[in-house]
């Protein structure tokens, strides 16, 4: 194996790895605060019995999203010095506001997760409330970095060097804002479906069970609405990438002739040699629609760009039209769940309904992880478009593939032992009397002065 | 001293100051738990593990913030680092993820006990690797072997970090942040019995943490000769090594007079201390002999964005610490944690 092809493994399974984790630390959090506060305004135990099963969760992943993140700053470093030493400071910021957004995140998910009865229950709520907001930003700020890589502004080149860097204008590159929204509601809708299908599970084996009826409205609450706004957000991601990034966009779409009127692509193989996109559903002028809202704006194909500067067009094609595909099925599902809650009631006693949920639970994060694949290797054979070359960033130190055995190793293993931690601790039905004894001591506590 | 550059240099210690104050002690806490003995085993275990769960998370952050202001204000030198030093931060990462997961893995493993000591046992081990890598780093920054022209390390790959020197540093950083973890925890015990096994266990590692000093000083004589020979030299560095040595006797004594509290403060302020005396006697250098402080630096003006970024973070950041540790460490060990 090469060593940059070590590099950018090592680094793609770190991140492929830690944005699981750091995805459900944006969303559950904001879960579980609805479920405490619907538990502190109704007092129905069911409520509070989610907040702390999901809080539980929420303490197990978070710890492994905090140390898989470190080995990521380490990871730039270790992976790309030349790339940190070039860009360092342009992308410094984002990283250092993400550094102190995710102190207040940990600071104030000890409160929550070891306050329960050392803190009232509104100060309580609002720690919760506290994390959810941290998380979002940390992701937020994490993604305004990687909006850089695609988008750099805030700065000259001069002799090949970065100078009359301006941090803030870096910030506010065109890629950032629509790249973190989109990754926000990627979260919500990722970690909402999951948990959704697993609770749907369980409730399919217990049927009477409050609890997961409880969890489950939350859950698709969450992920629903997150799964809907994401079209609106998916459409400016695609325009400014229309914009900004024209040979991403052909890549995404297979396109490879720039014509005005470009059809849109659904499925289909792109082949590189023969420059076509075989076995693909055209709808006639609608990428021109999509990506400019006009149907016969022009759209840059591949053709634009020299052979060598492509990224590998059938994976980042693949894996868009895995992650459109996938979004537009749950926004169908989402649709469907609000239709039959208010014809037809209770969304539990719908066991297709329930299966439904069950097949649906993975694939929010295939959709957010695809999607991941698409922004990184569509910039590909950038690590900073048309400025720095990931083959001249990559380090010097030879045996990368060493570390990445090494690093695949330990995060296979850290994988198997929360997923079996998490089956043990939180995907359990509770019993009735559980709920009753969760709730009771809690009102015991409270009552204190 | 108004440069950008020495002033975020000056943010850039504080921050490793407070990891190595908090994180520090919470590796140490797992060493500890490595070396727990006797009749209160058990006991000394839990008293570790209360002490931590709550909060090893926020004090992990410090290294974050370090590395990311690192990367921001002296992206020269981080490159350097992470290019020659390599594989001690590979391994040191390595050791972050076990100790941070094999926490909480036995946290939560409960019920079954074996799998749960495998786990601790794994934490225990990771928290002794940890602190010794990011020693060998340190003492590698000082040594004047981290050398990297145009992306290539000079002197390879080991060279930088392999050595009497660097070693020594990183074991009596390790002997630093057991004796803080033991000196903390006389504080948090209640029970009498549990904090005499900690006031033994904290006059032991002190007298450790002594002996490393003078290891490290001397193997500094060939491994960090600039040091060396700096700390000769009468200065300004002579006066902090007085005031470490200082606080050092008085956390002794006060240890010896069981008041565990000036202990406590005697202790931080000594390991304090040693930080900034390592600081000054290698300014101007951030990689010794080879690159300063402004040479490392970005441009100012994103130096003072950094600057004042910071100062707006540490104003929300210092209020929740306090309520945090109020919350936690302020004599209410009898309301349980879950």
């Amino acid at each position: 194996m090469s060593d940059i092809f070590a590099a950018r493994s090592q680094m793609a399974m770190s991140l492929v790895f830690h944005i699981i984790f750091a995805a459900i630390g944006v969303a559950l959090p904001l879960m579980m605060v609805i479920a405490e506060g619907l538990w502190l305004r109704t007092h129905d135990a069911a409520y509070l019995c989610v907040a702390k099963r999901w809080a539980k969760g929420t303490a197990i992943l978070f710890a492994i999203g905090a140390v898989s993140g470190t080995v990521l700053s380490f990871e730039l470093g270790l992976l790309w010095p030349r790339f940190m030493g070039f860009a360092g400071a342009a992308i410094g910021m984002p990283f250092s506001l993400e550094g102190f957004a995710f102190f207040t995140e940990a600071i104030f998910l000890g409160i929550y997760l070891y306050g329960w009865r050392r803190v009232s229950p509104g100060i309580h709520l609002l720690a919760g409330a506290i994390v959810a907001v941290s998380g979002v930003a940390s992701a937020m700020f994490v993604c305004l970095a990687n909006g850089w890589m695609n988008t750099p502004t805030g700065f000259r080149l001069v002799n090949g060097q970065l100078t009359d860097i301006n941090v803030w204008q870096a910030l506010r590159n065109p890629a950032g804002l629509p790249q973190a929204i989109h990754m926000i509601l990627a979260s919500y809708c990722a970690a909402g479906f999951a948990t959704a299908g697993i609770h749907a599970l369980l409730v399919l084996r217990d049927r009477s069970n409050r609890f997961h009826q409880c969890a489950i409205a939350i859950a698709l609450l969450v992920g629903g609405s997150a799964a809907v706004l994401q079209a609106v957000s998916g459409d400016a991601l695609a325009r400014m990438t229309a914009r900004n990034l024209p040979t991403k966009l052909a890549a995404m779409e297979g396109n490879f002739d720039t014509r005005s009127g470009a059809p849109l692509r659904i499925g289909g193989l792109p082949d590189v040699r023969t420059r076509q996109t075989k076995y693909s559903i055209e709808i006639p002028d609608g990428l021109s629609l999509l990506a400019f809202h006009s149907p016969h704006a022009t759209v840059e194909g591949l053709d634009k760009t020299p052979r060598e500067e492509w990224p590998n067009v059938l994976v980042v094609h693949i894996a868009f039209q895995i992650m459109v595909g996938i979004g537009t099925l749950l926004i169908c599902v989402s649709l469907f769940a609000v239709w039959l809650a208010w014809k037809r009631g209770p969304l539990i006693e719908r066991p297709r309904f329930l299966q439904l949920l069950v097949l649906c639970s993975p694939l929010g994060f295939v959709a957010l992880e695809s999607g991941w694949v698409v922004t990184e290797v569509g910039r590909q054979p950038w690590i900073i478009y048309h400025i720095m070359r990931t083959s001249d960033a990559v380090t010097t130190m030879p045996g990368l593939t060493t570390p990445m055995v090494l690093f695949t190793g330990l995060y296979l293993i850290l994988a198997a032992v929360v997923i079996w931690l998490m089956s043990k601790h939180v995907i359990a039905s509770p019993s009735e009397a559980e709920i009753q004894a969760v709730a009771g001591s809690e009102v015991l506590v409270h009552a204190r002065p | 001293m108004h440069a950008p550059e020495m002033l975020l240099a000056l943010i850039l210690m504080g921050s490793l100051t407070l990891y190595v104050l908090l994180g520090g002690a919470d590796y140490g806490g797992g060493v500890w738990d490595l070396l727990s003995s006797g009749p209160r085993r058990q006991e000394q275990r839990e008293l570790i593990s209360n002490a931590i769960t709550p909060v090893w998370e926020a004090n992990h952050v410090w290294l974050v913030l370090v590395v990311v202001l690192l990367f921001a204000g002296f992206p020269a030198a981080f490159a350097a680092i992470t290019t020659a030093l390599n594989i001690p931060l590979t391994v040191l990462i390595i050791g972050i993820v076990m100790r941070g997961s094999s926490f909480v893995f036995r946290a939560y493993h409960t019920g079954d006990y074996r799998t749960q000591r495998r786990w601790g046992l794994t934490f225990a081990i990771a928290s002794t690797i940890t602190p010794i890598c990011l020693g060998v780093v340190v003492g590698a920054m000082s040594s004047g072997r981290v050398l990297v022209r145009d992306g290539v390390s000079v002197n390879g790959f080991l060279a930088p970090w392999l050595g009497t020197f660097p070693l020594m540093v990183g074991l009596f950083a390790l002997s630093l942040f057991v004796f803080l973890a033991a000196v903390y925890l006389t504080v948090e015990a209640r029970d009498p019995a549990l904090q005499e096994d900690f006031r033994r266990k904290a006059l032991v590692s002190g007298v450790i943490v002594a002996l490393m000093a003078i290891g490290t000083f001397l193997a500094a004589r060939t491994g960090a000769p600039d040091i060396y020979a700096g700390l000769l030299q009468p200065s300004l560095v002579w006066i902090v090594q007085g005031a470490t040595a200082a606080y050092a006797i008085g956390a002794f004594v006060a240890l010896l007079k069981r008041k565990y509290k000036v202990a406590r403060a005697a202790a931080m302020l000594q390991v304090a201390l040693i930080l900034w005396g390592w600081g000054l006697s290698q300014f101007p250098f951030f990689l010794q002999g080879e690159m300063t402080v402004s040479e490392a630096a970005a441009a100012p003006p994103v130096l003072w964005a950094l600057i004042g970024a910071t100062l707006a973070g540490l104003l929300v950041l210092f209020p929740s610490i306090l309520y945090m540790m109020q919350t936690f460490k302020a004599n209410n060990e009898d309301i349980p944690l879950h």
